[in-house]
């Protein structure tokens, strides 16, 4: 029968034929937790009574939401995980080396994996045609004890893109403007599953920043082929013998589909406190912005630094906000620094924060205080999401945030062109 | 088995993030504190209220947004029995059921706060005392009415050592 790209990647791993709707017990290729999520997943494992991982050189913990530690605590918390993996075998990705997604695709992921993460954004992965999906910390302790865990085979939702991106239009416009249309429970518990030709041109950061924010929508995974864009990325990160090449069979059924060209896209913005809640930035001129935050595992790549850059070049800063930027990896932040783009941001006032997270779950590096303004290019809004629920979170492209830098109000990117 | 207990009453959308806020991460090994911050944007006083026994009833999508296992947890550890919505995010539905706490897809537009209601778990029948109505639920799948069951998906593997899907 023909199948979609999840039944296709859920198939060959349990050597099974499933289909949506299906339970299935699948093996995990990798499982990860993050410094959040991680201290309670070790308490679980400890409590399930295992004292073996199935896989330890395929488990991992990521120092990267609170690193360098803002607080006693969760110094202490890094230590639990440090060493519970000296213990286990499980590796650790210290302090400074990055996101989990960001050093996930560029180091561990290949086409057609199980990768189960305690963290939502573990969808991001999807871009290189894994599946791959975020949850608790209970099921990532099971899926490190036993190398597995079980899953409903979800119905898929089709987005076909088609079009060219016109200038100043990016795949954050993109993604938000589907999350606008569908709502942030539009593709609840199904796989976002991207095609068509605008698709199949795409990069693979492109494909991540798109892959990272199916999970706004709802969706278990968001999923991408995995074609020759994808077997070039892994080639160019050392790992092209294990490309193998996967798409959606004609035919598939699908539960839900929706066409979207990318020709008539506009610079689009989501505002307070819900990412659907879009508008388009020469709406919101009037909005002033106290600070700008670069960076995310959605984000966070030289391709978006790039973009950036070439906004911020020979500009200053508005004097009223604050630019923040944060590498997604140790990796990015090479390729940046080479590139001279961290020279532009700091000529034009930005700040540089280490490779991690940064300001975009309000632990450190730019809580903001009351009625203060952000843009970030990171992926959710919500109330209380930087640290304050007084503070106010738009979303938007690197272009935009780039733009909005040097007038303080929000700005379609456009202008800069 | 049946449950009575007092509603509180919370709006659609409600995230991870307003359940257990980013604000408090260093908690996160301390859930008895981080729990006295449990949704305190939305409502100030439900954190140091709430009663064991007690429900949460909700509007779309609760429990949308960041992975945290520590939301359902620190509702858990506050006493909330069972959480009543139309629907649930789906991290957080498979986070509350592994931690055994039960969740009741149903309208809960009838609901307001302060209502006394009446749980049945085995049959899904949800009795409105204060305002003498009857709610139907949706069921859950069947295999995690077994993780459920067995109190949360340690106990499940405890008893079960390994996954076994039913049928
Ligand atoms: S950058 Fe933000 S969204 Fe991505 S993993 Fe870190 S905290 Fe989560």
């Amino acid at each position: 029968m023909a199948k979609t790209l999840v039944e296709k990647i859920l198939s060959q791993k349990t050597g099974q034929d499933v289909s949506a709707g299906d339970l299935i017990i699948t093996l995990a290729d990798i499982a990860f937790a993050q410094d959040g999520t991680g201290p309670l997943t070790i308490k679980q494992l400890e409590s399930l009574g295992f004292h073996k991982l199935a896989n330890p050189e395929k488990t991992f913990f990521f120092l990267d939401h609170a690193a360098p530690s803002p607080r006693a605590e969760l110094a202490r918390d890094h230590i639990t995980i440090r060493e519970f993996a000296r213990k286990t075998g499980a590796k650790v990705s210290e302090v400074g080396m990055g996101i989990s997604h960001q050093i996930m695709v560029e180091s561990f992921v290949n086409p057609g994996d199980v990768v189960l993460g305690a963290d939502s954004h573990t969808v991001t992965s999807g871009g290189l045609g894994a599946f791959a999906t975020g949850m608790g910390s209970t099921d990532i302790a099971v899926a490190m004890a036993l190398g597995k865990t079980w899953l409903r085979v979800p119905e898929t939702f089709r987005v076909t893109v088609t079009g060219k991106f016109p200038a100043g239009i990016f795949a954050k416009d993109l993604i938000l403007h589907l999350i606008g249309k569908i709502g942030a429970d539009g593709a609840n518990y199904m796989v976002l599953e991207f095609g068509g030709r605008t698709v199949d041109g795409m990069s693979a950061s492109e494909r991540f920043t798109i892959a990272s924010m199916s999970v706004e929508a709802g969706g278990k995974a968001g999923l991408f082929p995995a074609d020759n864009i994808t077997r070039v990325y892994l080639e160019e990160r050392g790992r092209g013998e294990k490309f193998k090449s996967l798409k959606a069979d004609p035919g598939a059924i699908y539960q839900r589909q929706i066409k979207i060209t990318v020709d008539g896209l506009e610079p689009t913005v989501s505002q307070p406190h819900s990412v659907d809640n879009i508008a388009l930035a020469k709406d919101l001129s009037k909005v002033k912005v106290d600070q700008i935050f670069l960076g995310s595992c959605t984000n966070g790549r030289l391709e978006d630094f790039a973009v950036a850059a070439k906004i911020l070049t020979q500009n200053k800063c508005h004097p009223d906000v604050r630019l923040l930027v944060a590498p997604a990896s140790r990796d990015v932040y090479m390729d940046v620094l080479k590139a001279g783009f961290l020279n532009t941001f700091i000529e034009a006032g930005a700040t540089i924060l280490p490779p991690g997270c940064g300001a975009c779950v309000g632990v450190h590096q730019g809580v903001l205080a009351d009625n203060e303004v952000c843009l970030s290019t990171s992926n959710r809004n919500f109330k209380g999401r930087m640290g304050n629920p007084k503070g106010f979170i738009y979303l938007g492209s690197p272009a935009t945030a780039a733009a909005t830098s040097l007038t303080g109000r929000i700005t379609d990117p456009r202008e800069f062109l | 088995m049946k449950l009575k207990g007092r509603v509180w009453k919370f709006r659609d959308n409600i995230s991870t993030d307003d359940i257990a806020p980013g604000r408090y991460f260093h908690l996160r090994s301390n859930l008895p504190e981080l729990a006295k911050h449990a949704l305190e944007g939305e409502n100030a006083v439900f954190a140091s209220r709430v009663k064991a026994g007690d429900f949460i009833a909700a509007g779309e999508n609760f429990g949308l947004g960041s992975s945290r296992e520590h939301a359902p947890a620190i509702l858990k550890l506050l006493g909330v029995r069972a959480i009543l919505a139309p629907s649930f995010a789906r991290i957080f539905f498979r986070n509350a059921i592994n931690l055994g706490i039960p969740l009741l897809i149903t309208e809960t537009a009838s609901i307001d706060e302060g209502d006394e209601l009446e749980v049945n778990l085995t049959t899904g029948e949800i009795k409105n005392l204060t305002r003498d109505s009857v709610l139907k639920t949706q069921k859950i799948p069947p295999f995690m009415l077994e993780i459920l069951k067995a109190g949360g998906l340690i106990s499940y593997l405890a008893k079960n050592k390994d996954f076994k899907i039913p049928g």
